[in-house]
Parts: structure tokens; sequence; C-alpha cells
């Protein structure tokens, strides 16, 4: 009997459909990236609006999805997530003009938005319908074409999530091709498109790993790595309200943010009542016993238990051996001394908050600061009315968002603060990244810059910039059969007749 | 010094030499009196780079053979994995491979019943014209004045007589022509209801893409359905999605009896092509199975790469892209007729099948010869020298398609000098 008769695997090697279709698809994204980059802003944020209202029509179905594909957080906390990324999002950033030319008559200078073309997003596995979303609508907003990685153990929802938008973005005019996601994601395929000379910008979120190739890849990047935020409580915080926040804050999608809380630190003196209002807040506080079962559930093996990714508190004490309330929102383990060399002080994207307590601020900020080392440049909380010490930990601490009396989860990543709604927190340079801030659309913009000598004079409110974007209907319209000149332009008509012709186009194609 | 390991030439002169002594000096000196005397060296994507060094991008693409560009390097890998199990083949024999890609085929045509595999375009009509006359047991064709369809026994007859006279192989008596888009004048000669087959182009390529007026290919359907003869699409420039859509004859609405495909069928690098025939005409291939015979026709080399063909060209990313560059040139076009309307006089386009007509009988070999000194290689039509084919393939990306506008734009003014000297010469 021949090996070929025993054994299923093919007789021929065949090509990297994946791969392949995934260069087309950068292609293709070029493509639309050309027609794209002259809309109007009125243009633009039809199409935003109409991806906004599509992405939040279906925030639960994709959660419902997120969940079941996954595994982590919670449907009803995803929801929020997508939500947040569909109107929320498009309202923060309506004002910021990326589109329209701007004219600084004094100095002299006229400024003209250039879109980075095709945008490459690489989407973690913890929040992939939000990230799809919010990715999405950064490149919409920006007149960018982005093609969407995502996690592997998240891509079907991924996949589907993205064609909901690109249909609705297709609808409402915008080119065909602009969203696009990677069907069968793999390492070798990412690592091949974040290398190729396609593609303008990489905008990678996701493990340390993958952020480092980002930036090896010869390709512009903006890279965010992981956290690993301290949360202090100052004895001038109400502790109430502090444990409100951490609860809440560790407990919404089952911390699978990378702004969550991962250690609570605060002064001896104030240990006791900490632990006090965080049961009553619905966290179970470890005993000793409990604690060590914890760290060797979660650490047991050296790093991180994947399992415990985004699981629920319950859920994750019932594997350790811990008994807990039905209603226990959080576990606490208690580490009473705040060395650097506990595994529980690492990062956990689950609801387990370490809470340990310093002798007085400084050891507190000192341990801070080291603690933070492993989420460098992302986040951290400070509880608590005592400004001069905020403004220490904050000029110490090596992040880069510092949130004041809210939870970090939802505050750092812009949505219970004024920062920019963002699931892409900048690392900035303590964290090995281009960009410190909350990433938004600004980002996936650069501007030309035109500049009079400055005593030679400059008639700049003479100069036209109507050519710079056009209309979608005047930069669509067939120039093989122009539509007769007429005085009144109906502007609405033609667009509609311009989508009609697309439709069929693509049906033809079917 | 050209060395190739096998071979060497001293320089692009020593091989032009022997070319001519050994091989063709007709077409040696044709090309050298053209001006555009290419020796195609290496290869890659769209492309080209002459022994000279001097890259050309290539909108020539063989009538569509280099779809997917020169050498793409999946079809590479497809045809270098089949080495490592294949070779031709058996064509006595049923084979995987066959099946496979005949499945395929006919799975892109519902109404088609089985692909009978040749290796070239001519054999695939040679098949079309036999079948058609065993379905009817009738033995007139009818074509197009101007037609083509390949240069073997039956299929040269059907064409211009430029092919057909010097070797005597015009049959007038079997092989009648009708004018293209005159259904009146196919009638005149179906209705005596004897005969076999209308062979047509879907667009008429080597004269020059005239494109069919609205409704006149299903007339010509319809009327071949009425006198009982066979309706043949001749696809092998229109098929594979040149004209955005796999097949041309499905943009128009038909269903024909028989069609045949070939050129990109094989990718560019290995020739197979197909006659696909419904299943009142494939009755041959019961009643006697080897009734044609091909060597090297459906070669199991040329189905694995032909299979791969077909899949790739089903991809939503390549009919979009398709879609992008058809639209692309059309908005191109039209932008550089308004800028060179004294010699840029019409563009005859389906998806990324372009005809574009210049105002001089000879004006499409003056614009190729310009735009070869401009680094793009684009023939005239071999039957209508107005007429300068332009076909770009179906992955052409953004970047490349606005360079070959403005190359284009860049090559106007030379073409307008070379056809001032022409006309003087005239």
């Amino acid at each position: 009997m021949s090996e070929h008769m025993t054994f299923d695997a093919p007789r021929l090697s065949v090509p990297d459909r994946a791969l392949s279709s995934a260069r087309m698809k950068v292609g293709r994204a070029a493509w639309a990236a050309r027609y794209y980059r002259s809309f109007s802003r009125d243009a633009v944020l039809a199409i935003a609006e109409a991806v906004a209202r599509a992405g939040y029509e279906k925030a639960g179905h994709f959660a419902d999805l997120a969940v079941a594909e996954t595994g982590f957080g919670v449907v009803e906390h995803k929801k929020i997530k997508n939500e947040l990324c569909t109107h929320t999002l498009l309202d923060h950033y309506r004002d910021l003009d990326l589109v329209t030319p701007r004219i600084d008559a004094e100095r002299k200078i006229v400024e003209l938005p250039k879109p980075a073309g095709v945008v490459f997003a690489l989407a973690p596995a913890t929040n992939p319908v939000a990230t799809v979303y919010y990715k999405a609508m950064l490149a919409i907003l920006s007149r960018n074409a982005i093609v969407i990685s995502p996690h592997p153990v998240a891509k079907s929802v991924s996949v589907a999530a993205a064609r909901h938008l690109a249909e609705a973005a297709e609808a409402a005019g915008a080119p065909s091709g602009l969203i696009q996601c990677v069907e069968e994601p793999s390492i070798p395929l990412v690592q091949d498109i974040m290398a190729s000379d396609r593609i303008n910008v990489i905008i990678a979120t996701g493990g340390t790993a993958m952020v480092r190739a980002a930036y090896s890849s010869g390709n512009p990047a903006l890279g965010v790595g992981p956290g690993n935020a301290v949360a202090y409580v100052d004895p001038s915080a109400g502790v109430d309200a502090a444990a409100r926040c951490l609860v809440d804050s560790k407990s919404f999608d089952n911390s699978i943010l990378c702004t969550n809380e991962s250690v609570v630190l605060t002064l001896d003196s104030n240990r006791g009542n900490m632990e006090r209002a965080l049961r009553s807040a619905g966290a179970h506080v470890c005993n000793e016993a409990d604690t060590d079962r914890l760290r060797e559930y979660l650490f047991g093996k050296g790093s991180l238990n994947l399992a415990a990714i985004g699981k629920s508190a319950t859920w994750i004490a019932e594997r350790a051996g811990i008994r807990v309330s039905p209603s226990a929102r959080i576990l606490v383990p208690v580490v009473a001394t705040p060395g650097q060399d506990d595994l529980l002080f690492r990062e956990k994207l689950c609801p387990v908050l370490t809470l340990t307590s310093a002798v007085d601020f400084q050891q507190a900020l000192t341990f801070a600061k080291h603690t933070a080392r492993r989420g460098a440049g992302h986040s951290a909380a400070f509880h608590g009315d005592d400004t001069a010490r905020l403004v220490r930990f904050s000029q110490e601490m090596p992040v880069y968002r510092v949130v004041v009396n809210a939870p970090c989860s939802q505050g750092a990543a812009g949505f219970a603060t004024y920062l920019p709604p963002s699931f892409t927190i900048g690392t900035g340079f303590a964290g090995r990244s281009s960009v410190g801030e909350n990433v938004g659309p600004q980002h996936l913009v650069q501007w030309t810059r035109i500049a009079y000598g400055k005593d030679v004079p400059a008639d700049l409110s003479g100069i036209d910039l109507s050519a710079v974007s056009t209309d979608r209907a005047t930069a669509r319209a067939p120039v093989a059969a122009p539509p007769p000149e007429r005085e009144s332009f109906d502007r609405d008509a033609l667009r509609q007749l311009i989508l009609e012709e697309l439709r069929s186009l693509q049906g033809a194609g079917k | 010094m050209f060395n190739y390991g096998y071979f060497a030439f001293d320089s692009k002169e020593d091989l032009l030499a022997k070319a001519a002594e050994y091989w063709n000096p007709g077409k040696v000196s044709f090309w050298k009196d053209a001006g555009t005397p290419m020796v195609i060296d290496r290869r890659e994507g769209y492309f080209l780079y002459d022994m000279s060094g001097k890259r050309l991008i290539d909108l020539h693409l063989n009538g569509g053979t280099y779809n997917f560009g020169h050498r793409h390097p999946e079809l590479v890998e497809v045809l270098k994995s089949g080495l490592d199990y294949f070779d031709m083949g058996n064509h006595w024999f049923p084979s995987v491979a066959r099946a496979a890609f005949a499945e395929k085929l006919v799975k892109t045509a519902p109404h088609m019943k089985y692909a009978i595999f040749g290796s070239g375009g001519a054999e695939a009509v040679e098949i079309a014209l036999k079948t058609a006359r065993y379905a009817t047991k009738r033995r007139k064709i009818v074509s197009i004045i101007k037609g083509y369809h390949g240069h073997s026994g039956l299929s040269v007859a059907t064409g211009d007589e430029r092919f057909s006279k010097i070797f005597l192989a015009d049959r007038p008596d079997e092989f009648i022509q009708v004018p293209f888009n005159d259904e009146g004048a196919l009638e005149e000669v179906l209705r005596n209801g004897d005969v076999a087959a209308f062979i047509v182009e879907t667009i008429p390529a080597t004269y020059g893409f005239p494109m069919p007026r609205d409704g006149y290919l299903k007339a010509c359907q319809d009327l071949c359905h009425k006198y009982g003869t066979k309706f043949i699409s001749d696809e092998v420039q229109t098929g594979l999605m040149r004209t955005g859509i796999m097949w041309g004859w499905q943009g128009y609405g038909l269903k024909p009896d028989i069609f045949v495909c070939g050129k990109g069928l094989g990718g560019g690098i290995y020739p197979i092509s197909a006659c696909m025939v419904d299943e009142d005409c494939g009755g041959w291939l019961i009643e006697d199975g080897a009734a044609h015979i091909s060597t090297s026709g459906g070669s199991e080399l040329g189905c694995v790469v032909g299979h791969h063909v077909i899949e790739m060209l089903q991809r939503p990313e390549v009919i979009s892209n398709v879609h992008f560059v058809a639209e692309f040139f059309a908005r191109g076009m039209a932008e550089m007729m308004k800028r060179h309307s004294d010699i840029f006089v019409g563009v005859r386009q389906r998806g990324v099948v372009l005809g574009l007509e210049f105002d001089h009988p000879e004006g499409a070999v003056a614009v190729s010869r310009a735009l070869y000194e401009n680094g793009v290689w684009a023939i005239f039509s071999s039957l209508d020298k107005r007429v300068l084919q332009f076909k770009p393939g179906v992955v052409l990306d953004v970047d490349l398609c606005q360079e070959i506008l403005d190359r284009f734009d860049s090559a106007m003014p030379r073409a307008r000098q070379l056809l001032k000297s022409g006309r003087r010469a005239a």
C-alpha cells in the first residue's frame, strides 16, 4: 500500500490562498483610497453616520457572537463598548475637520490634508468587534481605506462585523473595498502584509511581539502595547467611592480592556478601610490561603493562564478552588508588602485586582513606577483630592494617562472621562511607541504645508481650494458619458444615480 | 553577453541576426521597421524587459494570456507543484486533473455539459466547428468579415483572407462571411437551413474591438436557433473576467450552444484551451469519445494551472479589481481623448478590453511606436490599424494604472509627430 493511500494530506502543495487574497485586499484598498481621498467633508460625514448607525444597530448581535467565539468578556458590556465606537466616537470627532484645507492668513500658511492611504490594522482577541468598529471609523473620518487583520480566535465575528460596516459604507457612497477584513489571519500573513510596500501605515493593537513586529516592518506604524495599570488610593479619597470605581472597572467586560486596573495600591493606614469598602462594593477580598490559590491558578506555570482571560470572578474562583459568594464581582488577592516579584502584580486581563499597601507615599510611588514598567506608557488611576500628590504621581509614573476618581477601564479609554474615546491607547516613548495619545483619526492624516516667504506679499483669500476635495458625485461621475451640464446641478439625484450604477456593477460581478 | 546557460548571444543584434537566419525573417524585419524591435528578456508582473534593458509595461498581454501578469508567483507555484506529481498525462484515459478542471469550468457556465480540451485557441475552435457539424449534420460555417478564430484548417477558413489565401486555405463554398453588427445579413445566409454554425467573437479583437450593437448578439443567437444553426461564442479574448464578468457572453444575456476559451486559461505559463458544449452538441462524446484526439490537449499540468486560474478569477478581490481598473481607464481615456482630440478620436471599451481609435488609417501603428518609446507595449489591431488594442490586466494596481496613463499622455506628442511625417509620406 502506498503512503498516499494511507494519508489524507494533499498530494500537491497548494499556494497560501489566504495570503494571496489578503494581498489582493490591499490592492483593492489602494483603489478605494485613491477615490476616497478626495471626498468632501459632507460625503465623509454621511458615510460615517451610516456606518455608525449600522454598527449601533448590530452592536448587541456582534457582542453575542464575540463572546460565543472567543469566550472572553460579558455580552452586555461588549455591547456597550461596540455602541461607544459608533455614535459616541463619531460625535467626539465630528468637529475635527481632517478634510478641509486650513488657511492661516497671518502666518501665510495653507495646509492641505493628505490621508495615509491604506491602513493595515491589527485587532486583538479581547475587543474584536469594538476594535473593528473603532478602526473602521477612524479610517472613514481620515479618508483612508482599511484592511483589518483580526485575531485568529475572533476571526468570524470580526469578518462579519467588518462586512456589515462595509456594506453600510458602500450604500452611503463609499468606494467598494474601503473597509475589508482578512478572513484567515495567521502570523506569516500578518508579517507579509506588514512588510508590504503597498500599505501606508500600520495600527497595531496587541501583544508586545506584534507591536514590535509592526515597528520592525519598515512601514510607518502606530503600535500600542499592553498595560498594567496601578490605581493609587490616597487617604484623601473617599474609600467607598474609590472602591465602587474599582469594582465597576474590573468587572466591566471581565477586565478585558488593557486600561483596567491590575493593582490597587494604598497606604498601610488605609488598607483596612479599603478592604471593607471593596467588600461592600461587591469584591471578594481573599485571605492568605485564597491569595495563594489564585496565584497558583493564574501564574502557576510562570505566565498568565490564558484560560482565565475575560472570565468572570466566580468562574475563576471555582477553578482556583476559592469559595466565593455567587454575587462576587471581582476577586481581590492581598499582597501585604509591595515587592516587585509577586506574580500577582502582573497584567491579568481578568477581574482579579491585587491589593497592596505601602508605608508612605514615597514607597507607594516607587512601587507604582516599577509596576507600571510592565505596561509602560499605558495608564494609571489616582483616587483622592490631594492635587500635589496627584501631580507628583503623574510626573513620576511612566504612563501617558492618569485617570482621576473614575474607573480606569472606561476612563483611560475615554468613555468615563473627556479623553478621546479609543481602543488604541498610545503607549508612547515609554512603551516604545510612536504615539502617546489615545489614537484618533488625526493620526492617519498628514498635511502638506504651503508656506510663503515671511516678507513676500501673499493673498491667501484669493486661493481657490475647491479642487482639493470634490463632492463624491463629481468625483465618481463616469467621464466616458458625462452628464449633461445643467444650470441647477442636482447633486443628490446624481449621487443616487451613481450609487445605482455602482450597485449594478457589483451585481454584474456576482 | 547574454548567457542563458543552454545558449548564449553576444548582443541583441547577434540574436536578431540569428532569429532572422533560422527562425522568421519576416517577423524580425517587420518589428524593426515598425520601430518596436522588442526582444523580451526578463518578464515579471506586468513588466517586460527588452534585451537592451528597457522596461515596458505590458498592455498587449497576448490577448489576455497574461491576464494575471507574467509569471504570477501563485501560478508559478501551482505549476511547480504540479510538476512534482504530474506530467502532460495520457489523453486516452480519464484523469483527476482533467475531470476536476472540466467540472470547474462547467460550473462557471451551468447550461454547458462538457469541457473538451485543446492546447490552443485554434484547436478549441476546431473542436467547436467539428462539434457543430456533428450536431447539425450540416457543413457550412458562417463567421463575420474581419473575424479571427485561429490559424488551423477549419479555424483559419473562418477568418480574414490575409491568413488563408497565402496557404490556399480559404474555402469560400463552406465558409461564408457576413458583416459584423448586421443580423439581416446573417439571416440571409441562415435561411437555407444548411448552416452548421455561426461563430463570432463576443467582441472581435483582431478587428479592433468594435462593440456589438445593443441586441445584435442576442438577435444572432435567436436567428441561429430559428434556423437550427449552432451559435458559437469565441471567448478567447473576452473570457476570464476581461469584460468584467467571467464570460463575455454572460454580460450580453446569451446562452451559446458552444463556446471556446484559451489564452489566459493557462495563466501564461502552460498552454491549454477548452471548448465548452451543451448536452445536445456533446453527443459525439458518448457516441465516439475518441473521435477527436489531442496528445497535448488537456495536459494535466495545464489543467492544474487552469483550475487555479478560474479559482483566482472567482475571488471577490479580483472581481472588484477588474471593475476598478475598468473604471479608471474609462475615465482616464475620456480625459486623454479631450486632451488629444486631434488624433485620438474614440474609445471602445467593455471591462478591461479597450480599443483606442486614432484618426489615421495607420494611426495605431504610430501610437504603438510612440508608447513603446515611452515604456508601454500595446499592439495595433491587425485587421484595423486605426485601432490600438489596449488591454490592461485584471490585477493591475492603482499606481501602475496611473503610471500607464501618465506615460500614455507623454507619448501623444510623439505619436502626433509620427503621424504628421506619415501623412506627408502618404
